[in-house]
């Protein structure tokens, strides 16, 4: 129970300095920065507590704008993904696959986990970009930063995931 | 009375996020309007902190490119002064006194701890803060040109609104007329900004040189900012005037500061002759 604690308030910490530390200076291509911090929203646990997932998350974003000077767009976005993730998990999990207690990503069978992984990414970049850009004259920018972003982000998510977690 | 508990336990993390949900939303759209922005930036302790902490690793590497820089500004400082002397014989000239009298502007140094220039709004952080006498809406420059103006300030931190914003709106002119314009930025490229509001009458060739206006009260006169790479000229007017900058927003290490001495003076004088 403590370990869960310790290792995901750790995550938290970690993997927001990786963000706005290195990941925010890639610059891939000139403008390619993939937002792999959201991976603590597809790891942290499902039995814990819903508002205080919904309150973790909505902080985590918030320290992610507090570095970038991005207002609150990431917080918005992060939110987001963290209150659809159950509904997510349970339309690609048929209701059989999903222990509940149990969870664990590393359990699922990989193309699970990059439909998983997939689908949050490009919700949660659609909202970033269209907050940043927030007009309609852009929307071709938009999606076109949506859709190469978050197959950078995706790509690093899943290496992440797969080399740094357990499988049970 | 008891629905409504019941509505509300039922919907208590719907309602949660909706809350939440607005409350970002809230930091957003207050973060877009220029002056109110006052909680969410990495003007404060933590965030000002850990980047100066990793930025004086990474300036260990960058000693070369601004080692080059400062060379290349004292050697066009050096011309000046040595066409000055030649000068100087034949033309009075204005003792400029250690006396804020005659000072207008006054130039601090500060290092950008953090630079970003590829999102549609950047900002960039800045080690110096209210306590070394940063104020907001101070202009920022380089040896190369423009940089941003000062928006949030902190103790020890500020951050600056890059010209690569879509907030940011800077005086200009053409260096051989005297028509005005104003540097915006579309948010494709970040070595390609735009002119907008130029009169027509204006003669603008390609190659043209783009510098500061003075009207803004922000920015001295002649700082460089620019050429003109290519422009349109549609139904007698410009359209999309691009303009390459001098500087390389991508790589800014040392900046100075600029604090217009006169600039209450010369708002109140607006302001009065306005409301008459």
């Amino acid at each position: 129970m403590n370990n869960l604690i310790l290792s995901n308030s750790l995550r938290f910490i970690g993997l927001v300095l990786l963000q706005v530390l290195i990941l925010n200076h890639i610059n891939l291509f000139g403008y390619l920065n993939p937002m792999v911090y959201i991976v603590w929203i597809f790891l942290f646990p499902l039995k814990k507590n819903r508002s205080l997932f919904l309150i973790l998350s909505f902080l985590f974003g918030l320290s992610v704008d507090m570095f970038s000077d991005s207002g609150g767009i990431n917080a918005a976005a992060t939110l987001f993904i963290a209150f659809i993730r159950i509904s997510v998990l349970k339309t690609i999990l048929r209701k059989s696959d999903f222990d509940y207690l149990l969870f664990n990503i590393r359990s699922l069978s990989i193309d699970k986990i990059f439909l998983y992984i997939a689908t949050l990414t490009i919700i949660h970049h659609f909202i970033v970009f269209s907050l940043e850009y927030f007009s309609f004259n852009a929307f071709i920018t938009i999606l076109k930063n949506t859709i190469f972003t978050s197959i950078f982000t995706i790509i690093l998510s899943i290496l992440g995931i797969v080399l740094f977690t357990k499988k049970k | 009375m008891q629905q409504l508990f019941y509505f509300i336990k039922k919907f208590r993390y719907s309602l949660l996020f909706i809350l939440l949900e607005i409350l970002a939303l809230y930091f957003t759209i207050q973060h877009h309007s220029y002056h109110t922005s006052r909680f969410i930036n990495s003007a404060n302790f933590v965030t000002g902190g850990i980047y100066s902490k990793v930025n004086s690793i990474n300036e260990f590497f960058l000693l070369k490119d601004e080692n080059k820089l400062l060379i290349e500004e004292n050697i066009r400082l050096k011309n000046q002064l040595s066409k000055q002397n030649s000068n100087s014989s034949n033309n009075y000239f204005i003792v400029s006194d250690t006396s804020k009298y005659f000072q207008q502007y006054e130039y601090t140094s500060a290092k950008v701890i953090n630079n970003n220039f590829t999102k549609r709004n950047n900002f960039l952080t800045i080690n110096k803060g209210s306590n070394q006498g940063i104020d907001r809406d101070l202009g920022i420059i380089n040896s190369a040109g423009i940089i941003g103006v000062v928006k949030n300030i902190s103790s020890n931190f500020s951050t600056v609104l890059s010209i690569l914003n879509e907030n940011s709106r800077i005086n200009i002119r053409l260096k051989n007329s005297n028509h005005y314009g104003t540097l915006v930025w579309n948010g494709k490229d970040y070595k390609t900004l735009q002119i907008t509001d130029i009169p027509r009458q204006a003669i603008i060739n390609i190659g043209d040189s783009i510098i500061t206006g003075g009207k803004s009260a922000i920015f001295p006169e002649g700082i460089n900012v620019g050429v003109i790479k290519d422009f349109k000229f549609e139904n007698n007017q410009y359209n999309e005037i691009n303009v390459s900058l001098f500087n390389d927003m991508s790589s800014i290490g040392y900046v100075q500061v600029i604090k217009n001495l006169k600039k209450k003076e010369q708002k109140e004088l607006e302001e009065k002759s306005s409301n008459e």
